[in-house]
Parts: C-alpha cells; structure tokens; sequence
C-alpha cells in the first residue's frame, strides 16, 4: 500500500479534498494521484471495458490509468494533476464509445 | 539572419541545453513542456513549497541536477518557456497545444523535440491489479511526492533503473521484498569488460549492485515472473527461478520494466523517418550526425531521439541547438560539433555495455500467456489477440491494431505496443523489426473535446 515517507514540510499548506464523498486531508504541492493513494484508494476507475479495478501505473503522465472525473470534468489525469483545496473528486465513469 | 520561431518541446536536460545555448546566440525559443515544472525525467522538480535539499533528492545527481535548474532559472526572459503546455498535434509548421484548458496554434520556423522516454514493459498476469506499478512510476513516487509505492516491495525486470530504484527504496527505509532480474548472470558478466571501462559511470553503476547487498537485499538473476498475486490489491509476487522452479514471494507493491522508450509520436505526425535500432530493440526516429530529422526543420535531441541516458541527453540537446545556429545562417559551428562528437564517442561503449547487461528479454513477450490482459487500455488478452491473428491474417501492426482493438485505447499503444509487436511477430514468423510500427494519431495524449471549442488561432 503507498504512503507518504515523510512529514510533510511545514510550509505546505494543508488542502482538504473529496473523494467519492469522502474528505481527505492532503498537502499542497502534491499531486492528486499521490493524495488518493496515500489515503489508501488505490482503485481510481473501473476499466470501462471489462470493469475490472485499475489504478495509477505508470505516474508519469503516459498510461492513463489513473483517469479521474475532477469537479465534473471527466477523464482527468490524477497524477499530472496538482491538488487544490476543495477539490471533488470521482472515479472516472466514462464508458466505452462516450468519449 | 531573418529572426526565426524556434520552438523546443521538451523541458528535460536535452531541451534545456538546447534553449540555453538559443539563447547564448541571441535566439529566444519557445520552451513548451506539459509537465507543471522542469527538470525532465530525471531531474523533474519536487513541487513548490517542498524543502527536500538536492542530496537527499538527487542523491549522486545532486549536483548536476542542482547545476541544471539554476541553469535553467538563470535564462529568464531570454527564453519564452510555457509550462503546463501539451503538445497534441504538428501540422507542416503549426503545432497544437493544450495549456489550462486552453488550445492553441504555434506557427515555428525551426522545432527541436526533446520529448524523452517513458517505462517499456511486457504484460504478464495481473499486472493491471492496483498496486503493480512502472519502475519509473516507482521513482517518481519516490523523488518527486516523497511517497513509497508500498511497505514491502518488489522490483523486477530488465532495465538500468531496476537496481537503481531498488536502491532509491532502500536507502529510504523502504523493505525490499527482492530484486528481480529476468537476465541471466551470464549476459551481466558478459557486459562487465565494457561497464568496467566506462569510467566512473559505470563503476557507479556496479556500486549499485554492492549496496544492494550489502543492505541484504538479495539480487535474483536469470528469473520469469510468473504472476502479480491479489484482487483489488497486490499480496504477492509469484516467478520461476533461474533453475526453473516456482516461489511466491509476499509484498504489497510491484515495481517491474525492461528499460525505457523514446517518446517518438510527434515526430511520427511530422512525417519523420524511422529505423529500427538493434542495440536498443526500438523504433527510433532517424537523425543525421547532428540531430536534424527526415523534415527539413525539424531536429531531435535527448531520450526522444535515442535511449542513452541524461549526460548524452544533454549533449545532443547542445548538438541539435548548434545544428540550428548553423541552419540558420549563424557562425559556423564545426569546432564546437566535434567537440560534442568527441564526448559523445567516450559515453558510446558504455551504452552498448548496459544494453547488453540488461537485453529486452522479447521471449517474455512471445510467450506471454492467452488469458493475460495485453492491453490494458481495452482490455484485450493475448489469446484474443492470438486469434485475430490468425483468423484475419494481418501482415503488421496497425492492421493487427484494427482487427484486434489492442493499442487502439487511450495510451495509443504507448504500454502494450511493443509485446504486441513481438507476438505478432512470431506468428508471422518474422523479425519484430518486419512487423510494422504502430502509427501516432493527433491527439497524441487525449485532450477534452471542450478545449477545441475555446481553440483560438496566434499565428505569431
Ligand atoms: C521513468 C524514467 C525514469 C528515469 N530515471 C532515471 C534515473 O534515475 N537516472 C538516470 O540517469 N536516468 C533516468 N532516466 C533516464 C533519464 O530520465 C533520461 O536519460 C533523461 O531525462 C533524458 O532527458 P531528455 O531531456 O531527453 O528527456 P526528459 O528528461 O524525459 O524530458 C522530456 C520532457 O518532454 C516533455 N514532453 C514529452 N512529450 C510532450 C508533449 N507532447 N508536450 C509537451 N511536453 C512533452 C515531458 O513532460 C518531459 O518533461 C529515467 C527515464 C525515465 C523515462
């Protein structure tokens, strides 16, 4: 299971998110995929094919695993993305042949 | 000299030596890069407000990694760098970008792409169970978020990032369930003499290795991974010995790759030219001696060009930079060319060394089993890919890709692209480099259909 290895710094300001309605404390800076995970939600989305569980792969903007719906926008890359506060997020629920 | 838009896409240390040496020479390029900061891949900086100092991040690169973002910090206004800007598409001499949310069309005389390189893999069962993540992935969860992929890991593969990342986790406390090499000791010896003689890089390399063991973490060689064991989450790693035999290993992450890829698509859309290198079992984009492509215009440098490492990176950038003074009519820089060419010839053993030390194992593509999902994006196993094969009779990829749905998702084929290459291959009973190349489409990294309609045109 991923975690965060350090304390974060003091500087960071704490930011507070949503995901799938449930609040999560995460830390300026980061990125959004990095929130979720050390928060323990390793599954982003279901494949929109199969509905099997996927989650973050590659963390480098190139697989798009880790595809979320940010504030109603959907299929969004959670790990290029940095976390704002009051961020709501979903998982993705984009289904084959919508996009 | 008329003034002329040289854009660069790329903001790692190939396109920032190539925008600092622009801008020595009175050029101001256009830096576009889609990541929030630059650095590249391997130097990508940790986000603002994080304090980590450069040795506890870079570790052995600090220093060159330090000496690049000041670098790049010192160019200011000289250059024109937009971070957060995707490139999706090249049309003749306009590219499309996407910046928050925003399209829009950059008219350029010149374009360096300096795009870099991301994981290669080859799909094995229950690699897309969360928690089975890239080596790369793994270093950047690491280097960029201070995050590990898991309390008890295991790396696997065939790549000079393997006992890299391996190290970078134990060093930072993480438990290292194993290191995994899927190449025999026998090829590692084989490569010793030319990694020996590569100088301290090489000897660092080797150090890698010396304190692996010496943390006690053993180093496997020789192995087949077997299976990424759990549902919704990994519990286990299961692989053949190099005898054969089968263990299970517990842990709740994976790390595996078998080296890296260049990141070629918009060269593709270009119209650039391709061969395939053997050294490194790849598609790359041809170049002459100097980085310029096929298209007049258009040049390459770093990983993007060719899979030789972030010193190179940097070198070639400088080289591609001084092949566009000298196209565009500045001073003549032959002096300055075979200076780089000299470097550049010392960093060549070494590069043939570590491609033979950790080989593309392309048998782990060919035998990968039916019911192991190839391609993650649409979800299509081997054994599904096997029988469009066989039933529709493609003679190469794309048409494979047709038939088959596999590379057709999101990624473009950018994951699963090259094992399909290798299974198409062997039933055809050809080389992997007869099988075709799987052809980039615009958008090359998918965009909301919302920003088109903000689109506006700058013909500038
Ligand atoms: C995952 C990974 C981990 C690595 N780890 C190490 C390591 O630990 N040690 C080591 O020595 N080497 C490492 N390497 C190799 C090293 O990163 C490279 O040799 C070096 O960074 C190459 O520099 P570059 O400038 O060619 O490309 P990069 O540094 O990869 O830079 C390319 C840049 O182009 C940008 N880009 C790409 N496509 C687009 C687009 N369409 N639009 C806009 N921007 C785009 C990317 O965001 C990126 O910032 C790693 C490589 C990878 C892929």
């Amino acid at each position: 299971m991923f975690r965060r290895r350090a304390q974060s710094d003091p500087g960071l300001p704490p930011v507070s998110i949503r995901f799938e309605g449930r609040t999560i404390a995460a830390t300026g800076g980061e990125t959004l995929a990095a929130a979720l995970l050390a928060a323990g939600e390793e599954v982003f989305r279901a494949s929109p094919v199969s509905g099997a569980p996927r989650g973050p792969f590659c963390l480098m903007g190139a697989c798009f695993e880790c595809l979320v719906e940010i504030d109603g926008m959907p299929g969004q890359q959670a790990c290029m993305t940095i976390v704002r506060d009051g961020m709501d997020i979903r998982r993705d629920r984009i289904v084959e042949g919508e996009e | 000299m008329r003034p002329e838009t040289v854009i660069i896409v790329g903001a790692g240390p190939a396109g920032i030596r190539a925008a600092m040496v622009l801008a020595e020479h009175g050029i101001r390029p256009v830096v576009l890069d889609e990541a929030p900061m630059s650095g590249g891949q391997i130097f990508r900086r940790q986000p603002q407000g994080f304090t980590r100092s450069y040795a506890k991040l870079y570790g052995y690169e600090a220093r060159r990694a330090e000496a690049l973002h000041t670098a790049f910090d010192a160019l200011g206004p000289r250059i024109d760098y937009r971070p957060g800007a995707l490139v999706w598409n090249v049309e003749g001499r306009r590219l499309q970008v996407l910046r928050d949310g925003v399209n829009e069309t950059l008219a350029f005389d010149r374009l360096l792409f300096a795009t870099g390189a991301m994981d290669r893999v080859i799909p094995f069962p229950g690699w897309t169970t969360p928690g089975v993540y890239t080596l790369g992935g793994a270093q950047v969860a690491l280097k960029h978020q201070a995050c590990a992929i898991g309390r008890r890991v295991v790396f696997f593969g065939s790549s000079p990032l393997l006992p890299l990342v391996a190290l970078q986790y134990a060093a930072a406390g993480v438990a290292v369930a194993g290191v995994f090499d899927t190449t025999p000791r026998r090829a590692k010896i084989a490569a010793l003499p030319g990694v020996l003689a590569g100088g301290t890089t090489g000897l660092k390399g080797l150090s890698y290795l010396a304190r692996l063991a010496l943390k006690g973490i053993r180093y496997h060689h020789g192995i087949t991974p077997v299976a990424a064991i759990g549902d919704r989450t990994v519990t286990g790693f299961a692989y053949l010995d190099a005898g054969g035999r089968q263990h299970e290993t517990a842990c709740d992450a994976v790390a595996f790759g078998y080296g890296i890829k260049s990141e070629w698509q918009l060269a593709d859309l270009a119209g650039c030219r391709f061969a395939f290198d053997a050294d490194t079992h790849q598609w790359r984009v041809e170049t002459d001696a100097e980085g310029r492509s096929s298209v007049e215009g258009i040049y390459l440098a770093g990983d993007g060009a060719r899979i030789a490492g972030a010193d190179v990176a940097a070198e070639t950038g400088e080289r591609a930079a001084r092949a566009i003074l000298a196209d565009t009519g500045g001073p003549d820089q032959g002096a300055a060319l075979s200076t780089i060419a000299r470097r550049l010839a010392r960093h060549a053993g070494l590069r043939q060394a570590i491609d033979r030390a950790f080989p593309f194992p392309a048998h782990l593509a060919r035998e990968i089993p039916d019911d192991c999902i190839l391609c993650r994006c649409e979800a299509v196993r081997a054994g599904e890919f096997r029988a469009a094969i066989a039933a529709l009779g493609p003679d190469e990829v794309n048409r494979a890709k047709a038939f088959s749905r596999v590379g057709m998702g999101r990624c473009q084929g950018r994951v699963c692209g090259p094992a399909a290459a290798e299974i198409l291959a062997t039933e055809l009973g050809r080389p992997v480099s007869e099988a075709g190349r799987l052809r980039s489409q615009p958008p090359v990294k998918p965009i909301p259909i919302a920003a088109f309609q903000e689109s506006k045109g700058d013909a500038a």
